[in-house]
């Protein structure tokens, strides 16, 4: 039972982290119907720069760590996005009337081309930060095992739930969400109402990539490591947890996330964790052949 | 009269084929005029390229003195010109309130409260369907949404794309009576394509008619309504 306990929290922690990514794959999806496979990657790039500011406040300038932590997510947030920005603009934005295929390639190009220029300028290896706020509460002490919930688990969730109420109040509530909204529905028409599309695409990546930054950030607070290839894994997972909430959801996003998180989790616990990426990934293929729509998609209503 | 829309040896193309073959025409401001053509004749295709969508090949638009031929999609909007386009593209999974604010933002939500108020008194079934999902209103409440929709950016010019489709002859004969209402009091220029060549020449000051991509005939709207090439071609046998 303890176990148990302590694996729901961990898994719901993770969840948290794959649910921030995939938010940002069903946003881009939503508006260009495209799947942004650097998505991964940019999530990646985001952890790295969050970790070289913070090992150069921390270490180097000896700022104290959660101010230190607050800069480099700051940054991080800045860089990230104005990355992810160029990415749309030179490898996307050009492709977009082309064929379907095309825009996807480009993307795959983009994640090759990132994970490569990681790797060859910072090395294939785990690079680590010290660790920071270990401080845990005991949620039950005597057993077996004492259940834990550390201080930046909590930070993780709360942060998750916060940015998913603001984003969503940003999508259904403000004419900057709507604008979204209707670019996803029919460009051309919003494009007639006075909607600058390409503006309302880029501002999309803009902040799925803050987004991203925010989870390579959290990701690495958390597990202290992080490596080149880490953009894949992570990625493709963010991207099922996307799939089986119902792809262009914002709350089936997160909803996703925290599924994969926690099967993932409790396969490793139950099974060994040597399968618990396929098991994470069997949700994928299960979710596309017998609920394509994902669990919280929209039936499409429309009367012709 | 001034124009205020004028359009000049307009060509366009989709692909290989062209749909527009040097058009000429002009909206003078207070005017209602209306295009009128069988189905393919490319009326719809110089709606929209008026917008930019498709663009012009070769020939020029005028929108009040300034070349909006060039101009991106959305500036062409935020120059005061709506329109209610073929197939009325509601964004259906929005509410009828929100696409009604949709239709507000390019006017940066100016007399928001009025101009609903105003499409209300026109339309009193959208004030019913407030809440209701655009995808979920039928043909003809989607083509009032439409009207509505591009009425609530106060445009200096309306551009209706037949918007008697689908609808009731009722509800048919109370959009036209809207339309001439808002033209005679607050002074709206209308360009109507309409394939109900009857009533559009009816509301119409004046009208064009349109045939494989060209003019091939133009005057005051009471005129062509009597004349005998068009009586034969758009009215006698089918029309109203």
């Amino acid at each position: 039972m303890e176990i148990f306990l302590q694996q729901l929290i961990n898994g719901v922690t993770l969840g948290s982290i794959y649910g921030l990514i995939a938010i940002g794959y069903t946003m881009v999806f939503g508006i260009i119907g495209m799947v942004n496979f650097a998505h991964g990657d940019v999530f990646m790039l985001s952890a790295f720069i969050a970790l070289l500011l913070l090992l150069l406040l921390t270490q180097m300038l000896g700022l104290a760590a959660a101010p230190a932590f607050v800069v480099a997510l700051v940054a991080s947030m800045a860089l990230t996005a104005l990355w992810n920005f160029a990415i749309e603009r030179v490898a996307y934005r050009r492709l977009r009337g082309s064929f379907r295929l095309a825009p996807l390639i480009s993307a795959i190009g983009m994640s090759t081309f990132l994970a490569n220029f990681v790797t060859v300028t910072q090395g294939p290896n785990n690079k680590s930060i010290p660790p920071m706020w270990d401080q845990v509460i005991a949620i039950t002490s005597g057993g077996a095992y004492d259940v834990t919930l550390s201080y930046k688990q909590i930070l993780i969730v709360a942060v998750t739930g916060a940015l998913l109420a603001a984003f969503w109040f940003v999508v259904q509530k403000t004419p900057l969400g709507r604008a979204q909204r209707a670019c996803e529905q029919d460009a051309k028409m919003a494009a007639l109402l006075g909607v600058d599309v390409n503006r309302t695409v880029a501002l999309t990546f803009v902040i799925g990539a803050a987004l991203a930054a925010v989870a390579g950030s959290l990701y690495l607070l958390q597990y202290g490591v992080v490596k080149s290839s880490d953009g894949f894994v992570p990625g493709v997972k963010a991207f099922t947890a996307a799939v089986l909430g119902g792809i262009g959801s914002l709350p089936g996003a997160v909803l996703g996330g925290l599924l994969i998180g926690l099967i993932e989790t409790m396969w490793g616990q139950y099974f060994g964790s040597d399968y618990k990426d396929v098991a994470a990934f069997s949700v994928l293929a299960i979710t596309l052949i017998f609920m394509p729509s994902g669990l919280m998609g929209r039936p499409d209503v429309e009367k012709v | 009269m001034t124009a205020l829309l004028s359009i000049t040896g307009v060509t366009a193309f989709y692909g290989a084929v062209q749909a527009l073959r040097g058009v000429d025409l002009e909206v003078g401001k207070g005017e209602i005029v209306a295009l009128i053509g069988s189905n393919g004749a490319g009326k719809s295709t110089l709606m929209m390229s008026i917008f930019g969508a498709p663009r012009v090949r070769d020939g020029k638009i005028l929108f009040d003195g300034q070349d909006i031929t060039h101009m991106p999609t959305h500036e062409i909007a935020r120059l005061s010109i709506a329109q209610s386009p073929e197939g009325r593209r509601i964004f259906s999974r929005m509410t009828v309130y929100e696409n009604l604010q949709m239709g507000a933002a390019v006017a940066g939500y100016a007399g928001f409260e009025a101009n609903l108020e105003k499409v209300f008194a026109i339309f009193p079934r959208l004030k019913e369907r407030l809440k209701q999902r655009g995808g979920t209103l039928s043909g003809g409440e989607q083509q009032m949404l439409a009207i509505a929709r591009a009425l609530m950016s106060n445009p200096k010019l309306l551009l209706l794309d037949e918007p008697s489709l689908g609808l009731a002859p009722l509800v048919c004969k109370q959009i036209f009576e809207t339309v001439k209402r808002l033209n005679e009091q607050e002074g709206l220029s209308v360009f109507l394509v309409e394939q109900d060549a009857h009533h559009a020449l009816k509301l119409a000051h004046r009208a064009y008619v349109l045939v494989n991509g060209a003019v091939t005939m133009s005057g005051r709207g009471a005129d062509l309504l009597r004349d005998p090439k068009v009586r034969a071609a758009y009215l006698e046998g089918g029309a109203h």
